[in-house]
């Protein structure tokens, strides 16, 4: 099973090695961890896609919240969320080919953003899945170069603000 | 120590103004804040501002011969006492020679803080004499570890170090000091108010979980508490003694969890696993209910997992969630403090007369007794078993690793807490003689015995001369087998006798013990051997006392890998 977990973790330095070091240590596979600053200046987030089956899981949870610095965890598993994920791609685009890849780039509402004469750059974003069925589509044309930022995740409007009631609830 | 008068009130209710103190006398401040009784360690250039301030200090100071025996003197103070031990080493070599005591610690859940040394902050990556990635090293092995780079933030990391080394489940912290940091004057009150939002051990038990474990001992027939370290640790020991007598309920313990309770208690089962006694497995694979309390279900523990406890509905009470369900579906799950959690589920349990169930593990008891041979070399077991006797069952006993570990397990006869005081997790050999100086230290009206195998003490036994120093009154049992007796017991039984690096020739230890400066005895008739432990017990000051014993004895029972409790070998039991 696919899990996007999120971690909001103190911003020190450390704190992402703690973090693979343990993944790696335990035996757990990271399929994509993505770290980046958030709102508030002392706290980063990560957004890390793991698979494993449910037992896995939970001890990934559970050693993430062992990790001092790790100050929350959620998995997204039990909540409708929003996850994106972003590429950058050079595609085999001779003149002859660059039509059919513009229609496909256009179809997944992505944008080519630089033009060379045999290669198109193209940037496209959106759900882990979307991003894959683009690759599967263009990989035919020879994909030259790949890059890609992995997933982050935030639960949608709804659900996050009937959480942050029961938390007061329950406080 | 006075701090300087600037005419400015204290900014705090901490006391006076810290705001210029150096480093070092910050660091030296926390110290005493924390109630810091001793420090053991070794010197060097990374720390010799911290040892400038410790020159006048009223906190003693232990001066190990290796940074490894620093670290396990310093556990075996933490887990004899319950306080936290403190240990410091210099950078690079002084700081990667701790690891081993960091380790042992971490997987014992022993609260610790190591202190070490760095080079300045500014030359921190430039491959700088002495320089190492201390905190990378160490930060699997520790439950927290972090550098100062900062004197602004020092006060409040060394309060945070103790905080979590103490509390939840208790470990090593290790706190990484460049030089810079501790030479500097601080330009403001240092801050000391901990700041950990990351850090909420879940200490208090959940009453509907207190409820339904309740519920599911009482309704058992054949329930057996199994009950680790972490009972121990939490000190509730009373409380669980309460819950199986009040219940009748048998007790089988861990090697971290001996002590818990009376083995003089007709509920005590002794220990569990691949060296447990046979009654104390047999129950564990026969109960319906299997009651853990801060143990983790270790592989030397269950044997083969699926076929431990196979007709157990099993809860757990732990005040680590990620013990829980790691390695053993749970049941029902109580994550918090044993201290909290044991005397309020007391109050829901049923008296029950379950006096079958006891007279059944009553007839494995008699049927397969712990026993030993009384002829030919003295055996190993017989050196345990007269120690017991003739302390009243009321030494501390540190051990090294391997068959001596497990015979002293087995035959000392453990009557209260904190009285074992032996690697379990890491099974780190050489841990027996330094951790029984460190108990010394905090227990200085009692008998500290170190029952050690030859190849342990041969790894750490240098730390004598720091007995002998200053006048620690270990009693150093070496029970030499002229082999590394657990590694041959599984050549003989696994690897069709093939003594592969195994043979382990030892000095005369009563001689290098006498060259050290301690008392130096020696035994090898069996007529003799109560004498000689008389005479080491009653000798003043550290005594090394070096037995020949059966090389060819073997440690029974015995669970072999990869085999389930009831399938154990039983071996001259039998």
């Amino acid at each position: 099973m696919r899990h996007v977990i999120s971690a909001l973790v103190r911003n020190k330095p450390g704190v992402l090695a703690h973090i693979a070091g343990m993944f790696a240590a335990r035996g757990f596979n990271i399929d994509s961890l993505v770290v980046g600053r958030t709102e508030d200046a002392e706290l980063s987030r990560m957004t890390i896609v793991a698979a494993g089956d449910e037992k896995v899981l939970e001890q990934i949870r559970k050693q993430l919240g062992k990790i001092i610095d790790v100050v929350k965890i959620r998995d997204f598993a039990e909540v409708d969320y929003v996850e994106r994920d972003l590429m950058l791609c050079r595609v085999h685009a001779p003149p002859e080919k660059r039509s059919e890849v513009v229609d496909i780039v256009n179809l997944f509402r992505g944008r080519v953003v630089d033009v060379a004469r045999n290669s198109l750059l193209v940037e496209l974003s959106g759900p882990e899945q979307k991003v894959e069925a683009f690759v599967d589509l263009i990989r035919p044309y020879g994909i030259r170069e790949l890059a890609r930022t992995g997933v982050i995740a935030m639960p949608r409007g709804a659900q996050a603000q009937r959480r942050a009631a029961e938390r007061q609830t329950t406080e | 120590m006075a701090s300087k008068k600037t005419g400015t009130p204290p900014s705090g209710p901490a006391g006076p103004s810290r705001k210029g103190m150096t480093g070092a006398q910050i660091f030296h401040e926390m110290l005493l804040d924390e109630g810091v009784e001793r420090v053991f360690g070794i010197i060097g250039g990374a720390v010799l501002p911290i040892f400038d301030v410790l020159y006048a200090s009223p906190i003693p100071f232990v001066l190990s011969r290796h940074e490894q025996g620093a670290a396990h003197m310093a556990d075996g103070y933490a887990r004899s006492t319950g306080k936290v031990g403190v240990c410091i080493a210099t950078s690079g070599p002084g700081a990667t020679n701790l690891a081993t005591g960091l380790a042992t610690a971490h997987m014992d859940s022993v609260p610790m803080v190591a202190f070490t040394g760095q080079v300045k902050s500014f030359m921190i990556g430039n491959d700088a004499f002495q320089e190492a990635d201390t905190t990378g090293v160490t930060r699997p092995i520790t439950k927290h570890n972090c550098i100062v780079k900062r004197i602004e933030d020092l006060g409040r990391t060394i309060k945070e170090a103790f905080h979590i080394a103490r509390t939840g489940r208790p470990g090593p912290v290790l706190v990484d000091l460049p030089v810079d940091v501790t030479v500097n004057e601080c330009p403001v009150e240092p801050d000391v108010e901990p700041k950990l939002p990351g850090y909420k051990p879940q200490l208090k038990g959940h009453m509907r979980q207190i409820k339904t474990a309740a519920e599911a001992i009482n309704a058992a027939e054949r329930p057996v508490l199994y009950v680790g370290g972490g009972v121990i640790v939490a000190g509730a020991s009373e409380h669980l003694r309460a819950i199986a007598e009040k219940g009748n309920i048998p007790v089988t313990t861990t090697l971290l969890g001996m002590g818990a309770v009376d083995e003089n208690s007709p509920l005590a089962l002794k220990m569990l696993g691949m060296h447990g006694t046979a009654w104390a497995n047999y129950a564990v694979q026969d109960t319906d209910c299997l009651i853990a309390v801060g143990a983790r279900f270790d592989d030397r523990v269950t044997g083969r997992l699926d076929t431990f406890a196979p007709n157990a509905r099993v809860i757990h009470i732990d005040v680590d969630p990620a013990s829980i369900s790691k390695n053993v579906d749970v049941d029902v799950p109580v994550v918090g403090d044993a201290a909290d959690i044991l005397p309020r589920m007391l109050e829901f349990i049923e008296p029950k007369d379950r006096s079958a169930w006891l007279a059944r593990i009553d007839e494995w008891r008699k049927k397969y007794p712990l026993r030993y041979d009384t002829d030919g070399h003295i055996k190993p077991q017989e050196v345990v078993d007269l120690l017991g006797q003739m302390t009243d069952h009321d030494a501390i006993v540190a051990t090294g690793v391997g068959q001596h570990q497990m015979w002293a397990a087995q035959f000392y006869g453990w009557r209260r807490p904190r009285q074992i005081i032996t690697s379990g997790g890491l099974g780190t050999m050489g841990f027996g003689a330094p951790a029984a100086i460190g108990a010394q230290f905090g227990n200085p009206d009692k008998t500290v015995i170190d029952i050690d195998g030859d190849g342990s003490f041969s790894m750490t036994m240098v730390e004598v001369l720091t007995a002998v120093r200053y006048q620690q009154p270990v009693k150093f049992i070496v029970l030499d087998n002229d082999y590394l007796g657990m590694v041959r017991q599984w050549q003989e039984l696994f690897y069709g006798r093939r003594y592969s690096a195994v043979e382990h020739p030892c000095p005369d230890w009563a001689a290098v013990a006498e060259g050290f400066g301690a008392t130096g005895l020696r035994v090898s008739e069996r007529s003799e051997l109560g004498d000689a432990l008389k005479q080491t017990l009653e000798t003043d000051g550290p005594v090394v006392l070096h037995v020949h014993v059966d090389p060819d004895e073997n440690v029974y029972p015995m669970v072999a890998v990869g085999k389930g409790l009831h399938e154990m070998d039983l071996g001259k039991l039998a």
